[in-house]
C-alpha cells in the first residue's frame, strides 16, 4: 500500500515483542532489526487452507472456508464422537499444533459468534444459549465494519460490543444502516448466517472411525458394505433412493480420497450399492492408497429421488427393468457414463443431426419419436454410416448431372448395377451453418453392396460438385 | 489367470456342455427353415455366436445379419451393443435411424463404447450375466490380444447361465480359437431389385464356418424382411421367377451356392487392398 511492504500476519512471538499487522516493514525492522520475514504467497495460503479444511472433513463434512486464515465447521452433533466438544476441540487443536499451525478454537452456537470469538476474544467454548454474553467483552472491530464507521463508532466512546448492544438499536440504524445491527443480532447469535459450504452438503451419511486405521481391502469393503447398508436404511425412512453417492476415505496423515459414483435412478439396495463401488474402485486407473490406514471412512448420500416402497415380485416386468437399470449403473461406474449411451431422435430432415447419444443415466430428455419405416419397403438409411462422410471419386456417368454409374473408394473400384434417387435433403436454412444441398441416392455394386451416396454442388456451377460415401447398408 | 480357477471354468463348462442348464439348451429360428434344420432347430439361445465378414466391404452385412439375428431372438426385449471406439471410424458409428429402418427400434438399443479389446469383452460378459437383456452383441477390433481360448469360455459361461444370446461381431477380425457355438461368415448379396431397378431388401449369403453340434461349410442366401422380422430364403430375380410360376412357397426358393466356393472356409487378408 503506497508502495511501501506492510507486515500482514504476525506470529506469537512477533505479537509479544509488540508487532502487529499493518505496520510498515521498515518500522518492524527499525523494532527488531533480526526480524524474519517472508513474503506473503496468497496462492500457497488458500492451498494450505484448503488442505486444512479437507483435515476437518474428518470432524464434520460441512466446512466452510473462510478465507484468508478461518474456517467454519458445524460440528452440530459430532461431539459424542470424540468424548464430548471440549475433547473435540483440544484433540483437534493438538492434531493442528503437531503439524506446526497456530489455531484458535472456539465452539459456539452460532457460526459469527465462534468466528469472532477466535478472532478477537478468549472464551473456548460458549454454552448454549450463552452467546450475547460471550461477544460482549469484544472489541468493536470484531464486527468488521467500514474503518470510518468502526472510527466513528469509537469516537463516540463505545470500545466493546457490550456498549453498543446496551443502546437501541435505531441510533445505530439511522446513523450506520441496517447492516451493523444485523452483523451485532449475528454475533449474538440472534439472527441467521448464510453458510456457503466447500463442498456440496450431503442429505445423509454414515461414517466408521477406527482408533487402528485400517488397510486391509477385505476391511474397506467389509466397512463400505457396512456403511451402505446404514445409508439405504436412512434413505427407507425417507422413502427416497440415492442418485449420488460419495465415499471419501481419511488417511490417519490427513490425506482424503474421495468416489464418487453415480446411478441410473433412486437406489437403496445395500448390495446394489456395493457392486457399483466394486466396478468404480476395480477401474480406477489409480488406485486407493491406504498409506498407513484409513482412521476414517465416510459414506455421504449427494443426491437422492422419492423412491416408493418396493414390492418384490408383484411386477416382474419392472424387476426386469430395475436389473437392466443396474447394470446400466455398474457400466457406467467402471467405463465411465458418457460411454454408456442411449439414443435420442431428434425432429430434423439433416441425417447428420437426426439421432444423438446421451448418457443412459441423464434424465431422458423430451424425445420425438422415432420414424417408423415404411412397409414393405427396403432400408432407406444405413445401419452405419461415415463421420465425415468420406469423399469419393465418380469414376463413371452417363449423364453429368444424372447418377453414378461406378466409384471409387478406398481404392476400390465400385461398378453399380442399380440405384434410387435423387432423394433431395435440403439444408435448414435458419441454422447459423446451414451447409449445403445433398443429394442421396443408395446405390447397389455388382457384388451386392449397397451404399448411401450423395452429391453437393451443381453441375455447371463455379465449383465441380463433390460427391461422398455416407453409409453402409447391409 | 490361476490354474485352479481355469480348472473350475473348465468344469463349469462341462456342465454346461452336458446340457445341465436349461437356458443353454433353449434355440431360436431364423425363421429359414432350411437353415434352422441343419442347425438342430436353430442358433442355442445361451450361447456365444461368433460372426465375420468376409471382406472389409461386408461389415456392414454383418451387422445387418446380426441385428437380425438380435431381433430373431430378442423380442421385444432390451438390446445392449459394446463396440470398440475403433470399429466405428473404420467401419462407420451406428445410426439409430438406420437400426429403425432394419426393425430395431433404437429406444431398445443400449449402447456401450469402449476404449479397448478387454473393455470390450468385460463389459460384454458383464451384460452377458443380465436375464432381461434379449441379445447382447460385442463388436470388438481386429484379433485383440484378450480375445483368447478363456475369454471366449468366460463368455460362453455367462451367456449359458443366463440364457442371453451373445453375438460378437469380429469386426476387422479372422477367426481364433474359440468356444463359440456357431461361426458365421458374411457377404453382401445382389438384392432382388425393386420397381424402377432400385435396390431391394437385405440380402446376404451366409456360410456357417463351424458349429459345435456338427453341420458347417455350408451357405446360404438369405434375405431381411423388417416387416415380419424374418429371415426368408433369399432370392436371386432369377429363383424369385421360378419360384413364382412354380407356384412353391418361398421357402422351397432356397438357392443352394455351391459348396466348393474359396470363401467358404477361410476369410484371406482385407487389408492387402
Amino acid at each position: 500500500m503506497k508502495g511501501a511492504s506492510r507486515i500482514a500476519a504476525i506470529s506469537r512471538q512477533a505479537r509479544q515483542a509488540g508487532l502487529a499487522p499493518g505496520i510498515t516493514l521498515a518500522d518492524a525492522r527499525a523494532r527488531i532489526p533480526r526480524l524474519w520475514v517472508e513474503e506473503m504467497d496468497r496462492q500457497a495460503d488458500l492451498a494450505l487452507l484448503e488442505a486444512i479444511a479437507e483435515d476437518c472433513d474428518r470432524v464434520t463434512p460441512i466446512i466452510v472456508a473462510d478465507a484468508p486464515d478461518g474456517l467454519l465447521l458445524d460440528v452440530t452433533g459430532c461431539g459424542h464422537l470424540f468424548g464430548g466438544e471440549a475433547d473435540m476441540r483440544s484433540k483437534l487443536s493438538q492434531r493442528f499444533r503437531k503439524a506446526g499451525l497456530s489455531v484458535r478454537t472456539v465452539i459456539a452456537g452460532a457460526p459469527d459468534t465462534a468466528r469472532a470469538l477466535a478472532r478477537h476474544g478468549r472464551i473456548a467454548i460458549v454454552p448454549a444459549g450463552g452467546e450475547a454474553a460471550a461477544v460482549r467483552s469484544l472489541p468493536i472491530a470484531a464486527l468488521e465494519l467500514d474503518p470510518k464507521d468502526q472510527i466513528a463508532i469509537s469516537r463516540a466512546g463505545l470500545k466493546t460490543i457490550g456498549a453498543l448492544a446496551d443502546r437501541p438499536s435505531a441510533l445505530f440504524i439511522a446513523r450506520f444502516g441496517e447492516q451493523m445491527t444485523v452483523r451485532l443480532a449475528r454475533l449474538q447469535g440472534r439472527a441467521p448466517s448464510p453458510l456457503t459450504p466447500r463442498r456440496a452438503l450431503p442429505l445423509l451419511w454414515a461414517e466408521r472411525r477406527f482408533p487402528e486405521p485400517i488397510g486391509r481391502s477385505e476391511d474397506i469393503e467389509a466397512t463400505l458394505a457396512g456403511l451402505a447398508e446404514e445409508v439405504c436404511a436412512l434413505l427407507h425412512e425417507r422413502r427416497e433412493g440415492m442418485r449420488c453417492v460419495e465415499a471419501s476415505f481419511h488417511r490417519a496423515d490427513g490425506a482424503v480420497r474421495r468416489i464418487a459414483v453415480e446411478t441410473g435412478r433412486g437406489l437403496r439396495e445395500p448390495a446394489v450399492v456395493m457392486r457399483l463401488f466394486r466396478e468404480r474402485l476395480d477401474a480406477l486407473a489409480d488406485p486407493i492408497d491406504p498409506g498407513f490406514g484409513f482412521d476414517l471412512v465416510r459414506l455421504c448420500v449427494l443426491d437422492a429421488e422419492p423412491l416408493a416402497m418396493l414390492q418384490p415380485g408383484l411386477d416382474g416386468h419392472a424387476l426386469e427393468a430395475d436389473e437392466i437399470a443396474n447394470l446400466a449403473d455398474r457400466l457406467s461406474a467402471r467405463f465411465g457414463q458418457e460411454r454408456v449411451l442411449r439414443f435420442v431422435a431428434v425432429d430434423t430432415h439433416d441425417p447428420d443431426r437426426a439421432a444423438r447419444t446421451v448418457p443412459v443415466l441423464m434424465e431422458a430428455p423430451a424425445s420425438v419419436i422415432w420414424m417408423k419405416p415404411e412397409e414393405s419397403e427396403p432400408p432407406l438409411r444405413p445401419p452405419l454410416v461415415f463421420d465425415p462422410p468420406q469423399p469419393i471419386a465418380i469414376t463413371f456417368a452417363e449423364v453429368p448431372d444424372g447418377p453414378p454409374r461406378a466409384f471409387r473408394w478406398r481404392r476400390l473400384e465400385h461398378r453399380i448395377v442399380s440405384h434410387e434417387g435423387p432423394e433431395r435433403i435440403a439444408p435448414e436454412w435458419w441454422r447459423e451453418t446451414p451447409g449445403e444441398a445433398r443429394d442421396y441416392y443408395r446405390v447397389e455394386d455388382v457384388e451386392g453392396r449397397r451404399f448411401w451416396l450423395f452429391r453437393t454442388g451443381v453441375y455447371g456451377g463455379d465449383e465441380a460438385p463433390r460427391w461422398f460415401l455416407h453409409g453402409a447398408f447391409g | 489367470m490361476p490354474k485352479a480357477e481355469l480348472e473350475l471354468l473348465k468344469r463349469e463348462v462341462a456342465k454346461l456342455e452336458r446340457g445341465s442348464s436349461p437356458s443353454a439348451s433353449a434355440r431360436f429360428s431364423t425363421g429359414v427353415s432350411d437353415l434352422d434344420d441343419s442347425l438342430g432347430g436353430g442358433l442355442s439361445r445361451g450361447a456365444l455366436h461368433e460372426v465375420f465378414a468376409q471382406g472389409m466391404l461386408d461389415e456392414a452385412s454383418a451387422a445387418a445379419f446380426v441385428i437380425g439375428l438380435a431381433l430373431r431372438a430378442s423380442g421385444s426385449a432390451p438390446v445392449l451393443w459394446v463396440r470398440q471406439d475403433f470399429v466405428g471410424l473404420e467401419l462407420g458409428e451406428i445410426y439409430a435411424p438406420g437400426l429403425a429402418e432394419l426393425g430395431l427400434s433404437p429406444e431398445r438399443l443400449i449402447l456401450v463404447r469402449a476404449r479397448d479389446g478387454p473393455a470390450v469383452l468385460r463389459a460384454g460378459e458383464e451384460a452377458a450375466r443380465c436375464p432381461p437383456l434379449g441379445a447382447v452383441i460385442i463388436e470388438p477390433w481386429g484379433n485383440p490380444k484378450s480375445l483368447d481360448l478363456v475369454a471366449s469360455r468366460r463368455l460362453m459361461l455367462a451367456a449359458g447361465r443366463s440364457g442371453v444370446p451373445l453375438f460378437m461381431l469380429r469386426a476387422g477380425g479372422s477367426p481364433l480359437p474359440s468356444t463359440a457355438a456357431t461361426r458365421w461368415s458374411v457377404k453382401s448379396a445382389a438384392s432382388t431389385l425393386l420397381e424402377a431397378e432400385a435396390p431391394g431388401h437385405p440380402v446376404f449369403e451366409v456360410s456357417l464356418m463351424r458349429d459345435r453340434a456338427g453341420s458347417m461349410g455350408r451357405n446360404w442366401i438369405v434375405e431381411w424382411n423388417r416387416d415380419a422380422r424374418t429371415f426368408i430364403p433369399g432370392a436371386t430375380a432369377l429363383a424369385a421367377d421360378i419360384a413364382r410360376t412354380s407356384g412353391s412357397p418361398l421357402s422351397g426358393g432356397v438357392v443352394p451356392v455351391s459348396p466348393g466356393r474359396p470363401h467358404s472356409q477361410d476369410i484371406p487378408d482385407r487389408r492387402a487392398g
